[in-house]
């Protein structure tokens, strides 16, 4: 983590009121996920104790303490999705990537994550990679938004 | 020629960027310069997305769904001439799912650009804060009252009362806080508001603050919703441009972004959420309308409850009173999911029974197989059998049969559906977003996992349904909120009305 750049992140927040989140946001949306080192940082900005904060940090499951993989693919587990067959697909995508939930793959291009309802319960199963919603996805469909982020990746690389 | 491909992320998530791409790149080719594409929020008839609609001298004639392969032979049919097409609904507002709706919080959603302010004043937008502007702060309170709404989270306390406390409360500062963490699964009316109609919003929370006398509003939007959030931050941006926002119209508004946590949508936690803390509950008292946000007194309002603000101050609170049954006044956003041949959005009065939501609405499941369950409200919502189904959509009639109106979310499922595994699920859900504060959800969720693993695997049997019956009682009479309290719903509705997946199993 490049500690300058996580002061900056964390000093645009300097005056807002209950700032701890959107700060953790921040270095979230920075460094994809918050490093242990920010720790430190974010209780000497808001005068709290690093206890407080790592506290805030682990009680929320958005805040990442590794970076992700290339692609986050978070897939619903909750109920409308599991009526239709949302636990299937999640399976078949762990066997396709060779992760179970909350892992990320052996080459670092995807990390599988669940995620408690997208509000696309009319269109289920849903599922966001890298923040682009998906509706009535089939193992055919996540096979091939895997393999077109795959050759995205692969470009880059 | 105008052309409407919607923006609702729902729409989005099965093609409609693609679709709209396509439109406007024919309409470059072809050299039609008279097309234009306009991206509308969702009408909320998601069997039917991507919804394009065609404006006609008749008015917008349909075609759905429209996925990107389909586009190529519809614009060769003629679709942006209105012409016939086998996924040519016919005109939207003739649509019977649609044209059997009253909709009044939704009245413009799916019509407008959502980030039009010409669009909203030209249909009807702003009137209500424009009457409110006219009264009293103790007169616009007094209309909500009368309109009878209660809050549309699930709770179902009256709004006018609510305000009514934060009013006479004496501080320096107060707050308005619109809870938009809508966790529960099958649920997105507050979704499609925020996508499709964020002025709505903004303007309920504008009567609000004036009612009681706040000048600062927050969204608490959950993380999982990101391009409600972005739409918000951009409505808000240009209320503030056009100045009924910010410091000179004296009240102003942010959003905050929530971070995963179900417990957040509980309006104490979600306060110690925005204040930059563990979404950890508070006790009830001090309720936040006497201390809230920063120990301030503060309105904790659902997105649906303050969208609905406007149009009772517009056409008055008698008028959205006349709708509903009983003590549910108004109209119900019912929200179809799950295992549902036409999932969608029905705003309807208060008082619609379940079969006909799912069946004359709905068309029955979606894979074809016979109904089984029905799980309302949320994962903290009762599962109700088929012969449950007559019951009326209304807060007394569901507490009446142990169940829960929520949200308004209604989950459909087969006949493939094992009740023993949706109880467990119930308990496990419960465990992982349990804040930790009181010990019957903390420690009750968990043993409840362990306890339905041994009633699946038939060790003791009887005498485990029994423990869970135990646990149930207590975690639903001692937990301190919702979460912990309503668990045992889903799970002892799944004992009760299904006992074959849990009694004669292997």
């Amino acid at each position: 983590m490049d500690i300058a750049l996580a002061k900056k992140r964390i000093e645009g927040f300097q005056d807002t009121p209950g700032a701890l989140l959107p700060m953790l946001h921040a270095l979230q949306e920075e460094f994809g996920y918050v490093d242990e080192a920010a720790v430190p940082l974010l209780a000497e900005a808001l005068n709290l104790s690093r206890a407080e904060v790592h506290g805030v940090i682990s009680f929320y499951h958005d805040f990442r303490h590794h970076a992700p993989g290339r692609h986050v693919l978070k897939i619903c587990r909750a109920e409308a999705c599991q009526s239709m067959g949302c636990n299937r697909l999640i399976e078949h995508v762990e066997k396709k990537l060779s992760v179970k939930m909350g892992e990320t793959t052996a080459d670092g291009n995807f990390t599988l994550e669940p995620v408690y309802c997208l509000g696309n319960c009319a269109l289920s199963p849903a599922l966001l990679l890298d923040g682009q919603p998906y509706g009535k996805v089939t193992a055919g469909v996540a096979d091939a938004l895997i393999e077109n982020a795959q050759r995205q990746s692969g470009r880059q690389a | 020629m105008k052309i409407y491909v919607p923006c609702d992320s729902s729409a989005v998530s099965v093609g409609a960027d693609a679709v709209a791409r396509a439109i406007s790149q024919h309409a470059i080719t072809k050299q039609r310069p008279d097309v234009t594409v306009s991206r509308n929020g969702s009408r909320g008839m998601f069997w039917l997305e991507p919804l394009v609609e065609v404006e006609t001298p008749k008015g917008r004639v349909a075609y759905g769904p429209v996925t990107p392969d389909a586009v190529p032979a519809l614009l060769e049919a003629g679709m942006l001439d209105g012409k016939a097409h086998p996924l040519c609904q016919g005109l939207t507002e003739e649509i019977p799912f649609l044209k059997q709706q009253e909709r009044l919080t939704f009245a413009r959603c799916g019509i407008t650009d959502p980030l039009s302010l010409a669009d909203y004043i030209g249909n009807g937008g702003f009137r209500g804060l424009e009457r409110a502007r006219s009264m009293t702060s103790d007169a616009v309170i007094e209309e909500v009252v009368t309109s009878g709404l209660r809050g549309r989270g699930g709770a179902g306390f009256p709004t006018g009362i609510k305000w009514r406390t934060v009013a006479k409360a004496q501080a320096d500062q107060k707050y308005i806080v619109c809870n938009a963490d809508e966790g529960d699964s099958g649920t997105y009316a507050d979704r499609m508001i925020m996508e499709g109609d964020p002025f709505v919003l903004i303007e309920g929370m504008i009567i609000a603050g004036r009612a009681v006398g706040a000048t600062l509003g927050y969204i608490y939007c959950r993380s999982e919703y990101p391009h409600a959030f972005r739409t918000l931050q951009r409505a808000i941006e240009i209320g503030r441009e056009d100045n009924y926002l910010g410091s000179a119209a004296g009240f102003d508004l942010h959003v905050r972004l929530g971070a995963g946590a179900y417990i957040c949508g509980e309006e104490t936690s979600l306060l110690e959420s925005l204040e930059g803390k563990r979404g950890q509950i508070r006790p009830k008292p001090p309720l936040p309308a006497i201390e809230g946000l920063f120990g301030k007194p503060t309105v904790v309002n659902n997105v649906i409850s303050l969208a609905s603000v406007p149009i009772i101050l517009d056409k008055g609170g008698a008028h959205y009173r006349d709708f509903g049954m009983g003590r549910s006044r108004g109209t119900l956003t019912i929200q179809l999911a799950g295992n549902i041949k036409q999932g969608g959005l029905v705003e309807k009065a208060f008082g619609l029974t379940l079969r006909q939501a799912i069946y004359d609405f709905g068309g029955g499941t979606a894979s074809g197989r016979p109904l089984r369950a029905v799980q309302v409200g949320g994962p903290l919502g009762a599962y109700f059998p088929e012969s449950l189904l007559d019951t009326p959509l209304d807060y007394e009639a569901f507490a009446e049969k142990k169940g829960m109106l929520g949200h308004g979310g209604i989950v459909v499922f087969d006949d493939t559906v094992d009740l023993a595994q949706q109880a467990r699920f119930a308990m496990e859900f419960c465990a992982v977003e349990s804040c930790g504060k009181c010990t019957p959800c903390r420690v009750g969720s968990t043993r409840g996992v362990e306890v339905i693993d041994r009633i699946i695997a038939n060790r003791d049997r009887e005498k485990n349904l029994q423990v869970l019956d135990d646990l149930c009682e207590l975690m639903l009479d001692g937990s301190l909120c919702a979460l912990g309290g309503l668990t045992p719903y889903p799970v002892m509705s799944a004992v009760k009305h299904f006992p074959e997946d849990f009694h004669a199993r292997n």
